[in-house]
């Protein structure tokens, strides 16, 4: 270690200026720190020039409508007259569908693939999963309506009617004309395409766990579960964490699949088996023939709203993540 | 075997370089186009017979969608666009420069439905489509439905309504038509337009989501264009037109709403036929337009696009009914081809 840095001191002398930046630069050092700086500033240029855009080009709406484009209800391109509130309300509703029913799905398979799978078979199961994560949307989409929307209206949509919808409090989820295509038939076919980046991302950080952490659990006479559960999940929470708002920002902003299986109504209704839509899906939809300008700016003004969304719920994520990492669990 | 492949090989590659170099030499005029997607099959034929016949012009057309064509065309990144339905006052107003509008060819717009024990073509009065897609005609053996269809076994089932959940040219139609007919429509959803508020029902993407939605959900109601309907061998419905006859659409009846109102066309061509007069008119019918600037600084473009609509009302019209497109009747023909000298 000590003769390590002796030897890099030998190479590099530590005086300061011109003489010292040029040695630098035929190492290598300079340049890969020029690079990457650029690279990484572009990064913020893109972001803050996205946000630049969406901000000026969305000026008409947002003088015609101020805050109250959040909670309109309406979305009139006959009378000018437009409002957020059934697409955000579409996008969280569908997005949160989503999480719930793959947050649980990809972790569980992921810890099934790392821990508890023989090895070979984990690979292969890997690798047929990174393939799931590359299928292009509108294959979800498609599997949406020859599968789910017919599965969900002959099905699954009566089932729950009858079942879940006679509970007090969450039967009002499940009430109302059954079409098929909806809220919850948007979630579900999110959800399938989301689970392959929740379990990718799980296992590989499952795996980077060490094997001394487990062995010590053991070692105390924990079971094979306990030592997966209070052990190597919580050391790799930080990382499955990561993979689930991956999975989240990419149910925010599918366009394609749900556009195809959830009913495009710009309408609340508590019934998740209501049609309705989001923001991603009424941006693709009406861009291409929007006329007037103020409709322009008000889709334009769409796109900055899911930006804030997005930015939002990555800011919570961060705090949530930094919250759990206090409290204990994975060490520093 | 490996020889001949090369050999093969060679000479594709010497005739590619031929042409490329024949292009270049030429200096041929190259025009840009977008806009409407409903015409796209036809302009492509269009486009591409008249390349084949002028060598040195060559157009190419994006189709994507009306309102983007009358943008780009207004911001100058194309020489000419293409619109599903004419442009407002305000947006013509609001251009820069003068444009012109020149109908194409026709095309309507039918309804198409999926009702369990219905076999037959339903009737629509104008009453009853109004009603359905505004929610106040909620059961297929609502008396609305059922007068026109006598013998028919309708259901007491609940009306599933489908539109398109895209803006399009295709709603532009079916939403003018029933602004013109129904005035509670007319006041609550308003005019006709490429997307609306629309007051019940689910959106499907494109002809075929719609399409798709009626195929899979009993008891649902959609509206598609006639091109597509006659191309996917799709059942649809007649519609009672102004003179009270039930109409099924095909290209005649198509072809007869736009001659109808032939001779009260007005000058610059932007007129709505949907619902015009006439026994044999099918009344959801519609012209679809080009949008060419009145005045164009490049002679040689200028030239092109002149011949290029000379040609299409005369021999490009030929090309119409293979591609289920309704030719323009002779009267509006006529008065385009003396309209063409407007472009200067």
């Amino acid at each position: 270690m000590s003769a390590a840095a002796t030897s890099i001191a030998h190479e590099v002398p530590p005086q300061a200026g011109p003489r010292a930046f040029l040695h630098r630069l035929r190492q290598g050092d300079q340049i890969a720190h020029l690079v990457t700086l650029t690279f990484a500033a572009l990064i913020l240029l893109l972001t803050s020039m996205l946000v630049y855009e969406l901000w000026m080009n969305s000026h008409l709406s947002r003088t015609a409508f101020g805050w109250n484009f959040f909670w309109t209800k309406v979305w009139d391109p006959n009378f000018d007259n437009f409002g957020a509130a059934p697409f955000i309300y579409g996008t969280i509703i569908t997005s949160t569908v989503a999480l719930v029913l793959a947050v649980p799905l990809g972790l569980a398979s992921a810890i099934f693939l790392s821990e508890l799978a023989p090895r070979n078979i984990s690979d292969v199961i890997s690798f047929l999963i990174d393939l799931l994560a590359a299928v292009p949307s509108v294959i979800y989409g498609l599997l949406g309506i020859f599968i789910v929307v017919p599965l969900m209206r002959t099905t699954l949509g009566p089932l729950l009617i009858n079942t879940l919808g006679n509970v007090p409090y969450i039967g009002v989820l499940f009430r109302g004309p059954n079409y098929g295509v909806g809220f919850l038939t948007a979630g579900i076919v999110l959800a399938i395409m989301v689970v392959p980046f929740i379990i990718s991302v799980s296992r590989e950080v499952l795996l980077t766990v060490p094997r001394e952490q487990r062995e010590a659990a053991m070692a105390l006479g924990a079971t094979r579960w306990e030592s997966t559960w209070k052990v190597v999940v919580p050391w790799a929470r930080t990382g499955i964490m990561g993979s689930v708002f991956l999975a989240l920002a990419r149910a925010l902003g599918e366009t394609m699949a749900v556009t195809m299986v959830i009913g495009n109504a710009a309408a609340i209704k508590a019934s998740l088996l209501a049609p309705g839509d989001t923001i991603a899906s009424t941006i693709a939809n009406q861009f291409t023939e929007a006329t007037g300008d103020l409709y322009l700016s008000s889709l334009i003004e769409l796109g900055l709203v899911l930006f804030l969304i997005t930015f939002i719920l990555n800011g919570l994520a961060r705090i949530l993540i930094v919250a759990t990492e206090r409290g204990g669990g994975r060490p520093a | 075997m490996k020889k001949t492949l090369l050999v093969v090989w060679l000479m594709a590659l010497t005739a590619a370089l031929t042409s490329v170099n024949a292009a270049a030499q030429g200096g041929g005029i190259k025009l840009n186009a977008a806009g409407a997607t409903f015409p796209t099959p036809i302009y492509t034929k269009w486009f591409d017979v008249y390349h084949t016949a002028h060598p040195d012009v060559e157009i190419n057309y994006q189709s994507i969608g009306s309102g983007g064509g009358i943008r780009q065309l207004q911001a100058g990144t194309v020489d000419f666009g293409a619109s599903d339905g004419p442009m407002s006052d305000d947006q013509l107003a609001q251009s820069k420069f003068k444009i012109l509008h020149f109908p194409t060819v026709l095309g309507a717009v039918v309804p198409t439905y999926n009702i369990a024990g219905v076999s037959g073509d339903l009737n629509f009065t104008q009453k009853a489509l109004a009603g359905i897609y505004l929610g106040s005609i909620t059961k297929w053996n609502d008396p609305e439905i059922a007068k026109a269809n006598p013998g028919v076994n309708l259901p007491g089932a609940d009306i599933v309504v489908v539109h398109r959940s895209d803006g399009s040219g295709t709603s532009y139609i079916w939403t003018d038509f029933l602004s013109k007919v129904s005035d509670d429509w007319k006041n609550k959803v308003g005019k006709a337009n490429t997307s609306v508020n629309w007051p019940t029902g689910l959106g499907g993407k494109g002809n075929e989501g719609v399409t798709g939605l009626v195929k899979q959900t009993p008891n649902s109601i959609g509206y598609i264009e006639l091109i597509y309907a006659i191309q996917n061998k799709i059942a649809y419905g007649n519609v009672q037109n102004a003179a009270g006859k039930f109409v099924k659409a095909d290209l005649a009846s198509v072809t007869a709403a736009a001659a109808a109102d032939a001779k009260s066309i007005p000058d610059d061509f932007r007129v709505s036929i949907t619902n015009a007069a006439g026994p044999k008119v099918y009344p959801i019918s519609s012209f679809t337009w080009l949008l060419i600037p009145a005045q164009i600084q490049d002679t040689a473009k200028r030239d092109a696009i002149k011949a290029f609509l000379k040609w299409m009302l005369s021999d490009g019209q030929k090309y119409n009914e293979a591609l289920s497109y309704a030719q323009l009747p002779k009267d509006v023909i006529s008065k385009e081809s003396k309209a063409i000298s407007l472009i200067q």
